[in-house]
């Protein structure tokens, strides 16, 4: 014992630096996969709070962008209004109480020349946002939430190397899978996709809804290029993300109302 | 003495904010992100405790991983970079001799000196990093050369902010 002390001793410069890279390691494991990620929060109100005062010096520079976002955005409301379309039938009594929330967010952090992206809001826990809640910009999906604090939350970009979200091909309604092609500056990957399945340039992606973190029908984005492989029974196409990364500023944060219960009925059946 | 301590406190600040805020978000294309933060490492007296620049790393790396949502990854970059620090001193520089408190700078080590000095320790942080970072060796080269890139963007960055910061000096003393 008092021999293994003496060499540490001896050598304090070297297993100091081992100890530290040990740490280090450990620390670093979190951030190895999504479950992993969800399992350490990654948000803090300090760092919130940090890029909360930097983003209310910088944000005077974006006004003009982001009031035309806004606009943009309120025109496609007001062609939703109810006002806009042919009264209803009054034999029709479709009663459908709303299932998804709506929590509107700034975005005070965001990345694109990372490896993993991340996004930072200005809502958290109090304001109700919790962790696997979708964010989505004005125009498709934009990430998940992975850790939350007080008043911040932390969402997981698409242009993450982690990112997985299921989808739905929106002309012929098959499934595939969406990833972040990491090569490619800001486009996507279009994964899993049945080699019977034709698809061209333009074609919409959109969420599935199966995961319970987006509703189904929101844009994901647009087919760029798409390559049959010869020896793969499943292809591959490149993804234009609907939503900008490098022009986020508004986000909404999708809480499902009928998560809970989705999912108590899918672990039910699963026991069975 | 004092003054050592208060110079690099606020330099500490002053990089990490930089980084975080700035650096971190601006895009310059690709990948590509200029790492200058590293100065605060590099700019330590040269009588530094060994151990005491391995544990200034440590919270240098972990100060930058808080904000990016990365723990251990800057930090077990920074770490190595550190323990590499005293051994390319010396490796490059066997005769150089220093005063109390003076640090590994451009007027100290001339710009060729300084110039490998930086490239090579930068070098080693961007090869740990990068590969930790993508955790694969598919795609090697590409790799590789992103390394390559981001050590060269951070020299560059690095050699604009210590001229800037020299030059004022040096004003000051006419």
């Amino acid at each position: 014992m008092r021999n293994l002390l003496t060499f540490f001793l001896k050598h304090q410069f070297f297993s100091l630096f081992i100890v530290l890279e040990i740490i280090s390691f450990v620390m670093l494991i979190n951030s190895f996969s999504y479950q992993r990620m969800l399992s350490f929060n990654a948000a803090s109100d300090i760092s919130g709070d940090v890029f909360n005062t930097y983003h209310e010096i910088a944000e005077y520079f974006y006004l003009k962008e982001q009031n035309q976002q806004l606009l943009s955005e309120n025109a496609h409301l007001h062609n939703l209004l109810f006002t806009n379309f042919f009264p209803p039938d009054t034999n029709y009594r479709g009663v459908k109480d709303s299932s998804y929330l709506y929590i509107p967010a700034v975005v005070i952090r965001n990345t694109v020349n990372h490896i993993n992206n991340f996004i930072v809001l200005n809502k958290g826990k109090k304001q109700g946002v919790r962790k696997e809640m979708g964010v989505i910009s004005d125009k498709g999906i934009a990430g998940i939430i992975i850790g939350v604090s007080q008043n911040y939350s932390v969402a997981m970009s698409l242009l993450n190397t982690h990112s997985h979200i299921s989808a739905r091909i929106k002309k012929d309604d098959q499934l595939v899978n969406v990833i972040w092609g990491k090569n490619q500056r800001q486009l996507g990957m279009v994964i899993d996709i049945s080699a019977h399945i034709q698809l061209s340039a333009g074609d919409t992606i959109i969420t599935s809804g199966n995961s319970f973190i987006f509703p189904a029908g929101l844009n994901i984005g647009t087919v760029r290029d798409f390559e049959k492989s010869k020896n793969h029974d499943l292809n591959k196409a490149k993804l234009q993300f609907c939503t900008d990364f490098n022009s986020l500023h508004y986000v909404y944060i999708i809480k499902s109302l009928e998560k809970k219960q989705k999912m108590k009925l899918l672990e039910g059946a699963e026991n069975e | 003495m004092n003054n050592v301590y208060v110079k690099n406190i606020v330099r500490f600040v002053l990089l990490i904010l930089f980084q975080v805020l700035i650096l971190d978000t601006v895009q310059f294309g690709g990948y590509v992100i200029p790492y200058i933060y590293l100065l605060f490492i590099l700019l330590l007296p040269f009588d530094t405790n060994k151990s005491l620049l391995l544990i200034l790393a440590f919270f240098t790396g972990l100060s930058i991983d808080f904000f990016e949502n990365t723990l251990g990854l800057h930090t077990a970059a920074v770490v190595f970079m550190a323990f590499a620090r005293p051994g390319v001193i010396k490796f490059y520089f066997p005769t150089l001799e220093h005063i109390k408190g003076e640090e590994p700078g451009l007027l100290k080590l001339g710009f060729s000196g300084f110039l490998k000095y930086i490239f090579t320790l930068v070098f080693f942080d961007q090869l740990l990093l990068t590969f930790l970072e993508v955790f694969s060796l598919h795609d090697f080269f590409q790799t590789l050369s992103h390394v390559f890139v981001n050590t060269l963007v951070t020299l560059l960055g690095i050699l604009v902010t210590v001229m800037l910061f020299t030059s004022r000096h040096r004003k000051r003393k006419y």
